[in-house]
């Protein structure tokens, strides 16, 4: 049981920061040009494709350098010949844009590496195990991870409380309307925060596709959960989506590792006359959590965990 | 006209056209084929003018309307089985009714969390709520089936007049007249009251609040009569295939329709006709014709989104007022001017993508030979791929070209159409003709 | 005579800054009334607050005898108090007929009804096409409204307020960017056009006001200092210094 909880918390913080890394480029774009993203995960999914193609020519650190300044590159052009064109016909309109793109970059995948998931090994070099606790091992590439994940994270809050672009940022977040007054150049700003969020989707996806599955179909699998976290945590918000990332990470984890049915604990009989709902494990039941999460939230506390607009 | 009627006399000659067109279009293509297409034509019609009412008319961009498209058809089918094991006397015409009540009821319940605000955060909360009921739907297996699907055989249902339904034809009148039915009932709801209201809505949700309109409700009665009528042809999908899975309430049928509206144009009341007249059509002859099939659909879509904001429809509706004053003929010679070159763009574009899907998906199991445009190519040899390049670019540099001219025909016809005096006709609004996008 | 719109100690605050400082105020029924005070002093705020856009800090508003702070924009027109704009706040890709069609459908009882054609309901037509005479824009009838010029769009915003028949009329600068000629048009517009109402309206051009207004109140850092007759107002020292002084000579 202990062996599980520390496993469980362990895996939900990764998939938790894993989670955080996305959600914060996301939750950026988002406040400072309204736009939400729906090709975030598409980025995430380029990311690990660009760091699979590298990594089985040139070797898995090239790759982990390269991949995530590629996917940023794409995000950048994005921005400049698409989406900025798309703007004057309003918010709508660049959703939808992002939504076709994603749609496009999916089958484009597909069409380059096929629709089954590629071979993305972990690189020998973190090819180990890291510590055993009660007889069970934990991969050193985890705890790789979550160290990226980490170092990640104090980057940006350096970037945010330091420099003078966090700090027009972070202006940003607060005062969307003001920003554009104070003589910054916006539209640069706004390719930059467009790169970056890309970027650091595509590093998400270059550490996750060795650990995870590398497919076409990864991108419509995160893309929704990441629309959940930026919700839940209260959209505009960093530090929500910091606590939702964790949240869900933490919860799904857990979700999947618990094997027990309401028949388990109510009974067979009693259970049998619920159905489905009856015999179904926690661990099956994990992919609908963050939704379910998402339609509570929104009936009990429509601002989100930490947001101060009302959603 | 009587006080509250909703359609005049004057106009209903568009609708005996239409019925006339939809009784006798059989006729004119009677194989399986072009039944059973026309058959899915007419069930996508329903469902993307029910998605009209959420995104062209309201403002409402939805990502998850297909739930209650898929969710009315599974209700449908369990309603078909129950009426035939029961042996109750209710026949299968009556099936889209059960259906449309059950997407009715499935709005009520998830409209009622999802309505509280519009815009980005409206389609954020649909994203959700899709996800939740698709994947809800692999986990409660006894109604959904799980991944193989629910059946039903719809001939075991009491005959109507003699008719079983068996035969295609039959279920494509079926379908035709509830099509028919719905149509008419949809464009009958934009000329009321609320939907006016639902106009004013999406052009100024805040003005609306102003002048005594709950903006909330508005969207709420929407959001539950959209999913009524995707209800109805949720209910005629089961009738027609006889099957439901779970793929019909999840985010790519979501995302079908969406593209269909879109491209169709969402600022005319027809265009999601016309749209989803035109995406059915490429969905079946492209598939066969080519893999890359869905990339065209994703490129179409973003190409439509950043140059036709008002989809194929709202680009035609431009056509009006110079049609009117007999002027369309000026802008032929431009027209065709800009068509040669970009024409040579697309043939380009096409042939890169044909040869690299052929090359990267097919190449080591079926060889280098491409056949593409009625010919064959070498995907292995440069030469292909440098001629696809030539006509991409050179189509495209001449596109460009040839916009000033297209550009300055333009104005000419505009020029000539807005009298100098009274009301300036340019201005006059073309209902909703432009491809209006709410902000 | 009996109070039809009345503020007591109104207050609002956006986080640390006050705009609204304890306003209390009574408008008769009938009464033109203006609110005239410098920029920043918090008119359209006060306007707000009354039409329920933002909600009060503290203090209540009432219409007709009856509390409404708290309520939704809607439910406020409901009870009788319309609106416009200081920015042109209408439907921009509707026509003329549309954007007055739509503010006159709720005050006729049609409310949300999905089942009634809007083309055959006679009382909207005509009462349309009266607020479209009075207006001055039945010649504009069919055009996008927002292609109008600046003015017609400017009356269109009071024709947007009056339509429903509302008793108590809010405006917010009705002729705030206009031209002298523009402007005089206008006041003569708003004096038909709320003929029987209580107009409360906030001004910045003087000759509207003293034209217009049977009398006056001067918010001045979201405080009423003054509220008199036209008359009074501009002999009062305290309005003269604070405010008056530069605009009235």
């Amino acid at each position: 049981m202990l062996e599980l909880i520390t496993f469980s918390t362990l895996n939900g913080l990764l998939y938790g920061m894993l989670l955080f890394m996305m959600a914060s480029g996301l939750t950026l774009i988002f406040s400072m040009m309204g736009v939400l993203n729906f090709a975030h995960a598409s980025f995430y999914m380029l990311g690990a494709y660009f760091g699979f193609e590298i990594s089985r020519r040139i070797g898995f650190w090239p790759g982990f350098v390269v991949a995530p300044l590629l996917v940023g590159a794409v995000g950048a052009l994005v921005e400049r010949y698409g989406l900025r064109r798309v703007h004057r016909y309003g918010h709508v309109a660049e959703l939808l844009f992002t939504f076709g793109l994603a749609f496009v970059l999916e089958e484009l995948v597909n069409m380059f590496w096929g629709k089954l998931p590629v071979d993305y090994r972990v690189p020998p070099s973190l090819d180990f195990v890291a510590f055993r606790l009660f007889d069970t091992t934990y991969p050193a590439y985890r705890m790789f991870m979550l160290l990226v994940a980490v170092a990640m994270f104090a980057f940006l809050i350096a970037v945010l409380t330091r420099s003078r672009v966090g700090l027009i940022i972070q202006a940003a977040l607060t005062h969307p309307d003001m920003v554009a007054m104070l003589g910054h150049n916006v539209p640069r700003i706004f390719m930059l925060v467009f790169g970056v969020g890309a970027a650091l989707a595509g590093l998400a996806g270059v550490i996750a596709g060795p650990a995870l599955v590398t497919q076409p179909s990864m991108a419509a699998l995160l893309g929704p959960i990441l629309f959940v976290v930026i919700v839940v945590g209260g959209l505009g918000s960093l530090a929500g989506a910091f606590v939702a990332s964790l949240l869900i990470g933490l919860v799904q984890t857990f979700a999947v590792a618990i094997n027990v049915s309401l028949a388990d604990v109510v009974g067979a009989e009693a259970a049998a006359r619920l159905g489905d709902l009856g015999t179904v494990t926690v661990a099956q039941i994990a992919p609908v959590i963050p939704y379910l999460l998402l339609v509570l939230v929104l009936i009990f506390r429509p601002k989100g965990l930490m947001g101060t607009r009302e959603t | 006209m009587s006080e509250g009627a909703i359609l005049s006399w004057r106009s209903w000659a568009p609708w005996v056209a239409l019925a006339l067109a939809l009784v006798l279009l059989p006729r004119l293509l009677s194989s399986g084929s072009s039944l059973t297409m026309m058959s899915l034509m007419g069930i996508m019609i329903i469902f993307a003018l029910s998605y009209n009412m959420l995104l062209g008319q309201t403002g409402m961009l939805s990502f998850g309307h297909a739930v209650y498209y898929g969710l009315a058809g599974f209700v449908a089918i369990h309603a078909m089985n129950a009426i035939a094991q029961n042996k109750w006397a209710i026949p299968l015409p009556v099936i889209p009714l059960i259906g449309g009540l059950a997407g009715l009821a499935f709005g009520i319940l998830f409209g009622s969390v999802s309505t509280r605000r519009g815009g980005t955060v409206f389609a954020m909360i649909t994203l959700g709520v899709g996800e939740l009921v698709a994947s809800s739907s692999l986990i409660l297996r006894s109604f959904f089936g799980g991944e193989s699907g629910i059946t039903a055989n719809r001939t075991k249902l009491m005959p109507l007049f003699g008719y079983k339904f068996g035969p295609q034809i039959e279920i494509y009148y079926l379908i035709a007249g509830w099509a028919f039915i719905a149509i008419l009932a949809m464009y009958a709801i934009t000329r009321t009251p609320f939907g006016r209201m639902c106009n004013a809505v999406r052009e100024n949700p805040e003005r609306a609040e102003f002048i005594g309109y709950s903006t909330q409700t508005v969207r709420f009665i929407a959001f539950c009569l959209a999913g009524f009528f995707a209800g109805i042809a949720g209910a005629l999908a089961a009738i027609n295939f006889e099957i439901m899975n779970a793929l019909s309430l999840g985010a790519a049928q979501s995302g079908t329709v969406l593209l269909m509206a879109f491209i169709g144009g969402i600022g005319l009341f027809w265009g999601p006709i016309l749209g989803a007249i035109l995406v059915t059509f490429l969905q079946v002859t492209l598939s066969d014709l080519t893999g890359a099939w869905m990339l065209y659909f994703g490129l179409l879509f973003i190409l439509v989104v950043m140059f036709a904001p008002g989809g194929i429809a709202g680009w035609l509706a431009l056509h009006g007022p110079a049609l009117r004053s007999g002027r369309l003929g000026r802008l032929l010679p431009a027209y065709a001017l800009a068509a040669v070159p970009l024409a040579m763009a697309a043939a380009g574009a096409i042939l890169i993508v044909e040869l690299a899907h052929h090359m990267l998906v097919k190449a080591s199991s079926d060889g280098s030979l491409v056949h593409v445009f009625f010919t064959t190519l070498d995907g292995a040899s440069p030469w292909p791929w440098l001629a696809a390049l030539a006509l991409l670019g050179v189509g495209a540099a001449l596109t460009r070209l040839a916009w000033g001219p297209v550009r300055s025909a333009w104005a000419a016809v505009h020029a000539a159409s807005a009298p100098v005096d009274g009301p300036a006709e340019a201005a006059v609004v073309p209902p909703a003709a432009q491809g209006v996008l709410p902000t | 005579m009996s109070a039809v719109l009345s503020l007591a100690d109104v207050h609002k605050s956006f986080g640390p800054t006050a705009i609204i400082r304890g306003v209390t105020l009574n408008v008769p029924t009938g009464e033109r009334h203006a609110i005239i005070g410098p920029n920043g002093a918090g008119k359209s705020t006060l306007f707000h607050l009354i039409s329920g856009r933002f909600p009060v800090s503290s203090g209540t508003v009432s219409l007709h005898g009856r509390p409404i702070t708290g309520l939704k924009p809607y439910e406020i027109y409901r009870r009788g108090l319309s609106r416009s704009f200081q920015v042109t706040n209408i439907f921009p890709r509707l026509s003329v007929y549309e954007n007055i069609r739509c503010a006159v459908l709720w005050a006729l009882g049609y409310k949300y009804a999905f089942w009634l054609g809007v083309d055959a309901l006679r009382s909207v037509r005509e009462r349309a096409e009266a607020v479209m005479t009075s207006i001055g824009l039945t010649r504009r009838r069919d055009v996008q409204a927002g292609v109008l010029t600046y003015a017609e769009q400017r009356a269109l915003e009071i024709g947007l307020a009056i339509a429903g028949g509302a008793d108590v009329i809010l405006l917010d600068e009705p002729t705030a960017g206009m031209s002298r000629g523009e402007s005089e048009q206008a006041v003569q517009l708003i004096r038909t056009v709320t003929q029987g109402k209580t107009l409360i309206m906030v001004e910045h051009d003087m000759s509207v006001v003293f034209g217009l207004a049977d009398r006056i109140s001067v918010l001045v850092y979201g405080q009423i200092i003054a509220s008199d007759t036209p008359r009074a107002i501009r002999e009062n020292a305290a309005v003269r210094e604070a405010y008056l002084g530069q605009a009235v000579h």
